[in-house]
């Protein structure tokens, strides 16, 4: 919608790709109640204890990451056939949204990664079954393969996680400090940049195991180097809000969260870097800490607004501003009560990954658990609110919902219409920006047709 | 980018979820079937579902195409589509090739009690012979890896055997002033003879894309018709290495890394060469029943470029399998 488009360049295979995962979830799940037990062995799933010592469930686990796998791919070829071919005429590449720059890097991200990681399960798959000795010293392999491979596609995967979250961000926070982006091809580039240094970084989760001096130093520096072009971004949402005119709906209050949060995940992140600073850090909680900064801070906090900001779009309906900020407050705060006592678990040394942990970090494990709950209590009042505003919601016509927001989507009718453009808009150049004129799309249909498109 | 005028939106269909029940069954079945005891009914249950949908499916394609329907918008995001297919298979061989890379030049290195790259290993040399005497006492540096680890550790009880013979380049068994009286040794290697064929079919397979856009139909049936043929055998030549190696070379999958690499590098290659092969076919059979025009064969010229594709990788395995292999 944000580009002019009634669909997905290629409507079935989206589908597709949507249904296998209902499939490929069932399979995971059904190995729960395997002889031998579900997938024991982390995300990480580091060979030989998902390979030598892993129990029979293994194999669905493999094959399951398959067809994940294929669905990934599928879909993200469509995003990137939608994004290049699509697009409304008039609409270039340096004139999209930059969520749907977000996107396209991101599909390109997946693309390029997802098969490398079905790489490594067949090779897993191979080992286990076929008598190679990819992860076998003992037939001149190596374990530590394994986790090249897998942190090949691993570390990508964390900026496939906080791309699409940059995009959202750089929508909301234009939109309410009613100015528009700054700087907004600086934020292309840096996307760009981010994307292409993900694939020269890996081996930052592997300080440990053993590198040669130079293969160490060469991707402390590298991972470095990342830290430019997120600053670039972090400067750009900040200068955006300057002298901006500023209103802090809920969407706003969890994008300025995001870059604050994120911000610091970063830092820590950049601590992490060092490799000579990380055999300490590793596997404790600091890096627990810092991932879930990175991570709940930045994807689940961006996708919080996301929906805040765009579910009168999609539903017609207004959500509770009351609830919503409560339901901001509380996050915001329990997020920080729950994961800040992490880094100082980790720094006094506290391993990850054990159920169970010396008593010495009783009490700062006590304070992390009550900010859990308390969180959690703000995740359901997320969902109430959701419900409710698809039930009882105030209704919204005004095709702009926000008043400062920019963009195809808020041109067209509220709720937006199946198949919203039969016909792709058409642009008029003329004073600041580009103008859009959406000639009369189909008649809103009921809310009730929405959820068949696709 | 679009131009004016209307989308063309199809109709809503049922085949993608049953192409993902397919899916669904295919994993869960040939997980079952690996494991020990185990079958591969639904497997097969899964496989003959997906047969009967992709059948369906691209018939509909080819259906909506005869009828008009496809709009040169729509053709355009089939062009995206197979070019960004064909790089996520670029990236699956990548793993592939990195990890014979890794393993060979590096690992190698490491486990024999040698720094791998001079220049940049800086691992000192005492803990690099610490490394081999500590964990695997004996082993050498070598590849192809003849002797693994294990064996050097274990004798004859070791799990993983080296093969007897490699496949490598049958040259580099003599010294350099006899390769011009031994060439004839040449003769009977077969990965010279792939590469002789799939090189040839990449050139017909061009011959037949140029006829057709010259609208000889003629030309364009022959040279894909030998195409195909050509496919055929590189598959059968490959069937007959891997029975000699399994047979007279001692090389197994579990013949060490060696062996591990060498057969999922040219399995996958020759998977691939499979399917490259049944998609021309149909495009043949498509073609023998006049569904494509010299402007209007997106079909066959996609099946084409996978056919290129699959033709660089072997070239590609070509060199570090087997002449430096
Ligand atoms: C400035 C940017 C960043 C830097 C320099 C950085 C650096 C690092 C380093 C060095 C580690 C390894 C720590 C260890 O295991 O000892 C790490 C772990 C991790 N990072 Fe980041 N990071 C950054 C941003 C991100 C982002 C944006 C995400 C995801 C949204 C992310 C997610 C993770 C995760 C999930 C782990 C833990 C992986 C695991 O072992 O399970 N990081 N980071
Ligand atoms: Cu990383």
């Amino acid at each position: 919608m944000m580009i002019g488009a009634p669909d997905m360049a290629l409507p079935r295979m989206n589908n597709l790709s949507f249904w296998i995962l209902p499939f490929a979830f069932a399979i995971l799940v059904s190995t729960l109640f395997m002889e031998g037990g579900g997938p024991n062995f982390g995300w990480t799933f580091y060979a030989p204890l998902s390979t030598t010592f892993a129990p029979d469930s293994v194999n669905y686990f493999i094959f399951a990451v398959h067809i994940m796998g294929a669905s990934s791919i599928m879909g993200s070829i469509n995003i990137i056939a939608t994004i290049m071919n699509m697009r409304a005429p008039g609409m270039t590449y340096m004139k999209m949204p930059l969520f749907v720059w977000t996107w396209l890097i991101t599909a390109f991200l997946l693309v390029a990664v997802m098969p490398v990681l079905a790489g490594a399960v067949t090779m897993m798959l191979m080992d286990i079954n076929f008598g190679t000795s990819f992860f076998n010293a003992a037939g001149g392999g190596d374990p530590v393969l394994f986790q090249h491979v897998f942190w090949f596609f691993g570390h990508p995967e964390v900026y496939i996680i906080i791309l699409p979250a940059f995009g959202v961000v750089s929508q909301i926070i234009p939109t309410f400090s009613r100015k528009p982006l700054f700087g907004y091809s600086s934020m292309v580039y840096a996307t760009a940049a981010i994307a292409f240094l993900s694939f020269v970084v890996w081996a930052h989760h592997m300080f440990t195991v053993g590198m040669p001096i130079a293969g160490e130093l060469y991707f402390m520096y590298a991972t470095m180097l990342i830290a430019v072009p997120t600053g670039v971004k972090v400067f750009n949402w900040i200068t955006t809000m300057y002298r901006g005119a500023l209103t802090f709906e809920t969407p706003m209050l969890f994008s300025i969260a995001f870059v604050i949060l994120f911000t610091f995940g970063g830092f820590t992140g950049l601590m992490l870097s060092v490799a000579a600073a990380d055999i300490q850090y590793h596997d404790t909680y600091f890096v627990v800490a810092h991932f879930h900064y990175v991570m709940v801070a930045g994807a689940v906090f961006s996708g919080t607004a996301a929906v805040y900001y765009w579910l009168p779009k999609w539903c017609g309906k207004m959500y509770n501003e009351t609830m919503g900020k409560i339901q901001f407050w509380i996050a915001f705060i329990a997020f920080n009560i729950t994961f800040m006592p992490q880094h100082f678990l980790g720094l006094a040394g506290m391993p990850r990954r054990y159920a169970d942990y010396g008593l010495q970090f009783a009490d700062w494990n006590m304070v992390s658990s009550i900010g859990a709950f308390m969180y959690g209590g703000a995740q359901l009042l997320f969902l109430f609110n959701v419900v409710r505003t698809i039930t009882h919601g105030q209704p919204v016509s005004d095709a702009k919902v926000w008043e400062g927001a920019e963009g195809l989507e808020w041109l067209v009718a509220t709720p937006a219409p199946y198949h919203t453009f039969i016909k792709p808009p058409v642009m008029s150049v003329g004073g600041e920006g580009p103008e859009w004129r959406v000639d009369a799309p189909a008649p809103a249909m009921a809310f009730k047709m929405a959820p068949e498109a696709g | 980018m679009s131009s004016e005028g209307n989308y063309y939106v199809p109709e809503q269909s049922k085949l993608p979820i049953f192409c993902a029940t397919a899916m669904g069954l295919m994993a869960f079945g040939a997980a079952s079937w690996v494991i020990e005891g185990g079958d591969a009914k639904i497997f097969l249950v899964g496989l003959a579902l997906m047969t009967v949908v992709m059948y369906k499916w691209w018939s509909l394609v080819i259906d909506e195409n005869m009828q008009g329907l496809v709009s040169p918008q729509l053709k355009h995001s089939y062009v995206l589509g197979m070019l960004w297919f064909i790089f996520s298979e670029v990236m699956f061989f990548a793993a592939f090739f990195g990890a014979l890379f890794y393993v060979r030049v590096l690992v190698n290195a490491w486990i024999g009690g040698e720094a791998a790259v001079a220049l940049f290993d800086s691992t000192p040399t005492a803990a690099a012979a610490a490394n081999n005497e500590i964990l695997w006492p004996g082993y050498e540096r070598q590849w192809p890896v003849m002797q693994t680890p294990d064996q050097a550790v274990n004798g004859d009880s070791a799990m993983f055997k080296g093969p007897d013979r490699s496949m490598s380049l049958p040259l580099w068994e003599y010294p350099v002033s006899q390769w011009l009286s031994k060439l004839y040794t040449l003769l009977p290697w077969l990965p010279l003879w792939n590469t002789v064929i799939l090189l040839t079919s990449s050139f017909t397979v061009h011959l037949a894309h140029t006829g057709l856009k010259e609208g000889k139909r003629d030309v364009f049936l022959r040279y894909l018709g030998i195409t195909v043929m050509l496919g055929f055998l590189f598959l059968c030549l490959q069937v007959a290495e891997y029975y000699e190696a399994y047979a007279h070379y001692g090389l197994t999958l579990k013949s060490g890394i060696y062996g591990t690499t060498f057969f999922m590098l040219t399995g996958f290659h020759g998977a691939h060469v499979t399917l490259g092969t049944a998609m021309l076919l149909i495009q043949f059979i498509r073609g023998l029943k006049g569904q494509f025009s010299s402007d209007d064969h997106f079909g066959f010229e996609a099946a084409s470029w996978y056919w290129h594709f699959v033709d660089v990788v072997w070239l590609g395995l070509f060199l570090v399998v087997y002449i430096f292999g």
